[in-house]
């Protein structure tokens, strides 16, 4: 596929990202369109969600679909009532950590319970980008935030784990680093009937990157790239050996 | 806009219920085809009889985890395509606020009957209240203008269940059925009518979704899947629906517009009923269950010789200024009984330009009409 074949998907007069310089959700956006790209869907039968934060601008407005940019936190009620009444309509939900996992944890965990046919994308950049780098229940241990300057002492969510045993029919978790894999786990959520997650690590040299001494965008690709360690060996190691780890992989469906 | 008229889907005729059972009938009857809802006393049988019903019709039904996820169902199915609705009572209404921005906001028709209890907070969950007035109008942080509906009887929780669709299509607006307990668990005999109006909205998918040239003007509005491939946001957007978060004349333009939308339109939307009003030389102004109190109390008085009316309002958002402003000018002084601290007895003092006297009972237990006659004996 040619790069700019992509384009017919983006509404006109699109033409830059709003995120910051170094930022993972210019990856993710190219990521979600090629999944949509690959499956043939009818763009204009396709419903994107999202919540509130930096993630929630990846469809909206750029994509050239129905995009709902709704509530902080609520992409999922307004995802499931647009299902619920559409079920012809393929929906997809795209948004971050904290919106989706924090003020929207409750939504998600019954989204999952209820295994309604969404597909969702959660950009997890481990921090509130938005509104300046405070701490988000995804932000490793230890970890300098707005919030936390000397250091979040609060353990972080294992997104996939939770919503696996909520009941979701698929979960998967890779990283931009990770373009094809993570184009794959996407097609393979929105194949799915039923809930899927997808997990999407994403740095924010900006927020994150920058209070934690990760130096510049390259340097938080790379350092992403170096944490990550698939499910098959991750198996092989103790906790001791997994800590400061990302563990990527299926773990429900494929 | 297209108007129909639909045949009722129950029988026509005489018919015994609640009056929640009522309003979701008369929701049915109006086209509702889509409720999500958590359970609340004292509204739950709304949602119960729409759990039975809508999938006998084919229609669709959701139970959520809470009442955000609830309006928020509402709102995703209103835009996509849906006669949506949902109903609560006070601790339900006021996780619902946000939402009620989101949709006042984004022009989406949706309908919440609210049942109202005794509050604030939890209250006296089982017992009445009128308290949720000033939340209706002003619960949501910005300016706004929803339309809000008092029904007082089975009867017309079932017309107010159906018209509340009607108003909330034709000008893409939330609309709230402002109930109390003692109307929705009341049993009453009701007349359903052979056939129900229903407005549908305009779905002209090439139209701008969010703006029009008219200043108080109401954009058609298509669902998702159309092939407008809208752009909905909460933030603030021009008639494409694209953020325009830093334009000082494009927030205006939007704010002015949704509030003048209704406000210009006050006479068509506002009802009042009149009784024994020509030779009244005082007045009551009442709602809800307390109007049947009052129009009692009316009663009575007229049977000792004092001539006293009532002014019934049936809308209570947009507030009905001119009604009572001409009451104002006919009678010497106006009654405002209610079932809260004085709500709606500012609204009247704003608009009556005559003496207003208030009556306020906030002990979970309705207004009786006895009460009423000894007051106005003094107050009048």
């Amino acid at each position: 596929m040619m790069a700019r074949d992509l384009e017919r998907h983006l509404r006109d007069g699109v033409e830059t990202t709003p995120f910051c310089p170094g930022c993972g959700h210019g990856i993710l956006m190219g990521a979600v369109l090629r999944a949509v790209d690959a499956l043939g869907l009818d763009m204009s039968r396709t419903l994107f969600v999202s919540g509130i934060g930096c993630a929630a601008w990846i469809p909206s407005p750029h994509f050239r679909a129905d995009t709902l940019h709704t509530l902080h936190g609520r992409a999922l009620p307004f995802a499931a009532g647009a299902k619920l009444y559409n079920p012809d309509l393929t929906v997809l939900v795209v948004s971050g950590d904290g919106d989706l996992a924090s003020i929207g944890g409750n939504h998600l965990i019954h989204a999952a319970r209820r295994d309604l046919d969404l597909t969702v994308v959660c950009a997890n950049n481990q921090i509130y980008g938005m509104t300046g780098g405070q701490v988000a229940p995804t932000t490793p241990l230890g970890a300098a935030s707005a919030t936390t300057p000397e250091g979040n002492d609060g353990r972080p969510f294992d997104l996939c784990r939770l919503v696996e045993a909520a009941g979701a029919s698929y979960v998967a978790r890779y990283a931009v680093v990770q373009p094809l894999l993570l184009q794959r786990a996407i097609e393979r959520g929105l194949r799915t009937p039923g809930f899927a997650f997808v997990e999407a690590l994403s740095p924010c040299p900006t927020q994150f990157g920058r209070r934690n001494g990760l130096g510049d965008p390259a340097a938080c690709l790379a350092g992403l790239k170096e944490a990550l360690v698939s499910l098959e060996d991750a198996r092989g190691l103790g906790a001791e050996a997994l800590r400061d780890r990302i563990v990527y992989g299926e773990f429900v469906g494929g | 806009m297209p108007t129909e008229t639909v045949e009722s889907l129950l029988t026509p005729g005489t018919h015994y219920m609640s009056g929640n059972e009522a309003a979701a009938e008369g929701a049915l009857a109006a086209g509702c085809d889509f409720y999500a809802g958590y359970p609340i006393t004292p509204s739950s049988e709304i949602m119960e009889r729409m759990a039975r019903r809508l999938p006998e019709l084919g229609r669709r039904f959701a139970q959520m985890e809470d009442e955000i996820a609830s309006v928020c169902a509402v709102i995703g199915a209103s835009w996509a395509g849906a006669r949506a609705m949902t109903a609560t009572s006070g601790p339900g209404f006021s996780l619902m606020m946000e939402a009620l921005g989101y949709a006042a906001f984004t022009e989406t028709p949706m309908v919440i009957v609210d049942v109202q209890r005794a509050g604030p907070c939890t209250g006296q969950a089982t017992r009445v209240g009128a308290g949720d007035v000033m939340q209706a109008k002003w619960g949501s942080h910005g300016d706004y203008q929803p339309v809000a509906l008092s029904p007082w009887s089975v009867q017309e929780m079932y017309a107010m269940g159906a018209e509340a669709f009607n108003l909330a299509e034709r000008y893409r607006v939330p609309v709230i059925v402002l109930a109390e307990e003692a109307v929705g668990h009341l049993y009453e005999r009701i007349e359903v009518p052979p056939s129900t109006r229903v407005v549908r909205r305009e779905r002209d998918p090439r139209a701008a979704p969010f703006g029009t040239e008219e200043p108080d003007g109401v954009p058609p509005m298509p669902a998702f899947g159309d092939g407008a491939r809208l752009l909905v946001t909460g933030s603030t957007h021009d008639p494409r629906g694209f953020r325009r978060t830093e334009d000082p004349d494009v927030h205006r333009r939007l704010v002015e517009r949704l509030s003048r939308k209704i406000l210009a339109r006050r006479t068509e939307i506002c009802r009042t009923e009149a009784h024994l009003l020509e030779d009244a030389e005082a007045a009551f102004v009442a709602y809800g269950f307390t109007a049947r109190s009052a129009l009692q109390a009316v009663r009575e008085l007229r049977a000792g010789g004092r001539r006293v009316g009532l002014l019934r309002l049936q809308t209570l958002w947009p507030f009905p200024g001119e009604a009572v402003a001409d009451l104002g000018r006919r009678v010497g002084r106006i009654l405002v009984p209610e079932m809260n601290l004085g709500q709606v007895e500012g609204e009247v003092r704003k608009a009556a330009g005559c003496p207003v006297a208030a009556y306020h009972q906030v002990d979970g237990r309705v207004i009786h009409p006895d009460a009423l006659v000894s007051w106005a004996l003094e107050a009048a």
